[in-house]
């Protein structure tokens, strides 16, 4: 049997680009699809949001009018503000922590040859491409009001996604149908490869923390996504087929949706945040010339946020009328989360301390993430108080806080960890000299765009409406000045990547962050060749005493 | 770099099927889109042929390199978890029907009468639910009779490596499973209840309805390996193919127990 295997593998040549990149079973080819794909549905994502601050720059409403030029088109900003949200969550970052930088960097920080389930694996690459062109269509495709999309916002609460007349609405269900399937078989190949792939003598407590983060992260994906996928498939009938899940007129609940949407959305933030978590950890010690501070808590401290992400749900819908009891629960068990992020918080400013920091464009980065994501944080602690919510629920309170965790942390563990990788992926560098501008561009204008809607929220300004009364104007025009910023820093980041893989200066050492950058993939060439650790990683290559 | 494979994972060549699957799966849920608003089944049915030969296709290779030896232990051990995990996710599928049955059976919605609400009762009122000891109770001694078949073959096959006898044990297993599905669509028909416009057929046709659909997958798995047995394919050490289809057999058996003690006999 082995001689079968290693004749096929010796004569096999270099595949042609179809075979590589089409039929791939290969897990750094599929890292680098995913992260293209996501990178250009991100900018679609990006671009909506160009149009929608564009539009709330000053009060009235100037650009999405209907086709007399004169009447409002409420229905337009519905379907941007739903496909923002919709490509964000589902298509854009998942699918480049997880699918990119998970694919191509756990199973090289383990040591594992490639995924365990490689076929599988270009399997959920191609059904997330499957999703995003459903979803893609189903802004283009008609849906309520007779126009093109639908708009009932990105987690598509019954009625309103139960009654949204046309084909949209059930084309936008089986894109997160497909896109959810993608994730699970995606998550099963992850635990798998992760438990089943690592080195000869990776021992669980000595695993690389980005490796950790994607296992948490794929049994958040494994457990939460099938209800989803439930919820969703109750409104597919009682759209098409006349069950009344979420019908009173029928016995059923509408609220019950929300349970269900959000015992699926709470673990969603955390499937997008903890990957993060991960790049962020080897940014720091890095740049910082040290070993991680608490590597046993870090890596505890991120199955806590898992397990905790379970059981905190119902804080996303404090006014639907639950009892004080229930209130007071929820509003607990969240608070029990800002623990274990705290500890990671900490840990981070603790590998910091003392240490000889270089700050290199993913550091600016990954500082940047410490920053926004402990205010982000912060108003998330203000917000879990349910009395506290009465008063910021759909206010663009609750918007500035969950942009400065996801927008403003996951997009900029994003970046960290391209910067960081880029060299490895591609064998040439970016110049720091345009890193650090994107950094800088992006930081000034992310904050720019979103510190000032927490003015606003408390202000009493609504979210998910096209137009505000002249009160807001100052603020407003404030924040789409940044957003601009940030729109114009995104494609300068696009400059930097095209160029970089092109023209960037050819980076020919192993580890050329030096020697604290120290697992596994830093002792590969750059870009590593098609098959990796053909002959099992040595525990003297990886275990330096300080591990990650 | 000399292409020496120096460890006992599986490296797979390039392969056709995740993308055929996948465009399959796309062209399968559009049609579905346009066939709920009556524009005609005839997309979705070919994209659901597509998706069935990349199945098809797709195991075939995957029977290929067992029978090639490429799945040494520690691949088997990989297969393995993958299954369970697989049935973990069906797990939480699943969780989302109960989740709805039991919110509408402990908390049902209250009828609105003038500015009042008046408490819910479960069954909604009108509903005249299935005898859980007529059929159902027969439906689930079928189904776990089936599951002893199977764990008959289990033994046959891990203990003995007999082939011959393990076959026959599954044409019992499978038998009891087609028995199964064929006695729940009798029951369908007599139901006194509709599918659509109230919450107790809702949670009772998708509940039951997604287990009867995940019977019919693991009655197709169980028949696979049937043939597979008959065909001589597994050993003593080696039978990772039928070890999964028994686990999931066994899934569907525990979900039908919940089933039948939650919605058949408390929810009735």
């Amino acid at each position: 049997m082995a001689d079968a295997a290693v004749h096929a593998h010796d004569e096999h040549p270099r595949p042609g680009f179809f075979t590589r990149w089409f039929l791939s079973t290969n897990h750094k080819d599929i890292g680098i699809l995913y992260l293209i794909t996501s990178a250009v549905l991100g900018l679609i994502s990006v671009a909506f949001t160009m149009y929608m601050r564009l539009e709330l720059m000053e009060p009235g409403v100037q650009y999405m009018l209907m086709e007399d030029g004169v009447t409002p088109n409420g229905h337009l900003w519905n379907v941007m503000i739903t496909a923002h949200g919709i490509l964000m969550m589902f298509f854009v970052v998942i699918p480049a922590l997880f699918g990119g930088f998970g694919n191509y960097f756990m199973p090289l920080m383990i040591g594992a040859p490639d995924m365990a389930f490689p076929r599988m694996n270009n399997l959920s690459y191609w059904m997330y491409v499957a999703g995003s062109a459903l979803a893609v269509l189903s802004v283009v495709s008609p849906g309520g009001n007779d126009q093109l999309g639908s708009g009932v916002g990105w987690v598509l609460y019954a009625p309103l996604s139960t009654l949204e007349g046309g084909y949209s609405m059930d084309l936008a269900i089986f894109a997160v149908h497909v896109s959810g399937a993608s994730s699970i078989l995606g998550a099963i190949n992850m635990i798998t490869t992760f438990l089943n792939m690592r080195a000869p003598g990776m021992t669980l407590h000595k695993t690389p923390l980005f490796a950790w983060s994607i296992f948490v992260t794929a049994w958040l994906i494994l457990l939460s996504l099938p209800v989803l996928a439930g919820a969703i498939t109750m409104l597919l009938t009682d759209r098409n087929f006349g069950t009344t899940f979420f019908d009173p007129s029928g016995g059923g609940d509408p609220i019950l949706y929300q349970h269900l949407l959000w015992f699926f959305g709470h673990p969603e933030v955390y499937m997008i945040i903890v990957p993060g978590f991960g790049i962020i950890s080897h940014v720091i010690s890095t740049f910082s010339k040290k070993p991680i501070f608490g590597y046993l808590a870090m890596v505890y401290a991120m199955v806590a946020i898992g397990v905790l992400g379970f059981v905190v749900w119902a804080h996303h819908m404090y006014t639907v009328g639950m009892s004080h009891t229930q209130q007071a629960y929820f509003m607990l068990a969240t608070m029990v989360i800002a623990v274990p992020t705290g500890i990671k918080i900490f840990s981070w400013i603790a590998t910091m301390w003392g240490g000889s920091i270089s700050f290199k464009t993913p550091m600016l980065f990954a500082m940047g993430f410490l920053f926004l994501f402990t205010v982000g944080g912060v108003t998330g602690v203000v917000l879990s108080q349910a009395g506290v919510d009465r008063y910021y629920h759909d206010t663009y309170y609750v918007v500035a806080h969950f942009h400065y965790v996801m927008s403003l942390g996951a997009v900029f563990c994003i970046f960290a960890g391209i910067y960081y990788w880029i060299g490895k992926m591609s064998g040439r560098q970016y110049p720091e000299w345009a890193g650090k501008l994107h950094f800088w561009l992006m930081f000034i204008g992310a904050n720019l765009t979103f510190f000032p809607q927490h003015f606003l929220g408390r202000d009493g300004m609504p979210r998910r409406y096209i137009d505000y009364p002249e009160a807001f104007a100052k603020w407003n025009e404030v924040s789409s000045y940044g957003a601009f910023l940030s729109g114009l820093s995104f494609v300068f980041f696009f400059g930097i990547v095209i160029y970089t893989v092109f023209y960037g200066k050819r980076v020919t050492e192993k580890a050329y962050w030096g020697e604290h950058a120290d697992t596994l993939e830093w002792t590969l060439p750059n870009p590593p060749p098609e098959h990796t650790f053909e002959t099992l990683p040595t525990p003297d290559m990886w275990d330096k005493q300080h591990a990650h | 770099m000399a292409h020496q494979k120096n460890h006992p994972y599986q490296i797979l060549p390039p392969s056709p099927w995740p993308l055929l699957g996948a465009f399959g799966a796309f062209v399968m849920l559009y049609g579905a889109v346009l066939f709920f608003h009556d524009r005609g089944p005839w997309i979705m049915t070919v994209g659901l042929l597509l998706v069935l030969y990349t199945m098809y296709g797709w195991w075939s290779d995957v029977i290929r390199e067992a029978m090639a030896g490429e799945h040494t232990p520690v691949v088997r051990i990989g297969l393995r978890y993958g299954v369970i995990l697989f049935i973990t996710s069906e797990v939480m599928f699943f969780v989302a029907w109960f989740w709805s049955f039991f919110k509408h059976a402990l908390y049902p919605m209250g009828e609105i009468v003038g500015f009042s609400v008046e408490p819910g009762v479960w069954p909604p009122a009108g509903i005249e639910t299935f005898d859980p000891w007529h059929l159902p109770l027969i439906n689930t001694l079928i189904l776990l009779a089936s599951g002893c078949f199977a764990t008959w073959a289990h033994h046959a096959i891990a203990h003995d490596g007999d082939n011959r006898t393990m076959g026959n044990a599954l044409v019992g297993a499978v038998l009891l499973g087609i028995l199964f599905t064929i006695t729940q669509a009798y029951e369908y028909s007599h139901a006194s209840f509709g599918f659509a416009g109230n919450i107790y057929g809702a949670n009772f046709f998708m509940a039951t309805g997604f287990h009867g659909f995940h019977v019919i997958v693991g009655t197709i798995f169980l028949a696979v390996c049937m043939f597979r047995a008959f065909a001589g394919h597994f050993t003593k050490e080696a039978h990772v193919g039928y070890e999964a289809a028994a686990w999931y057999w066994h899934f569907v058996d525990v979900v039908w127990l919940f089933l039948f003690a939650v919605v058949y006999i408390w929810g009735g």
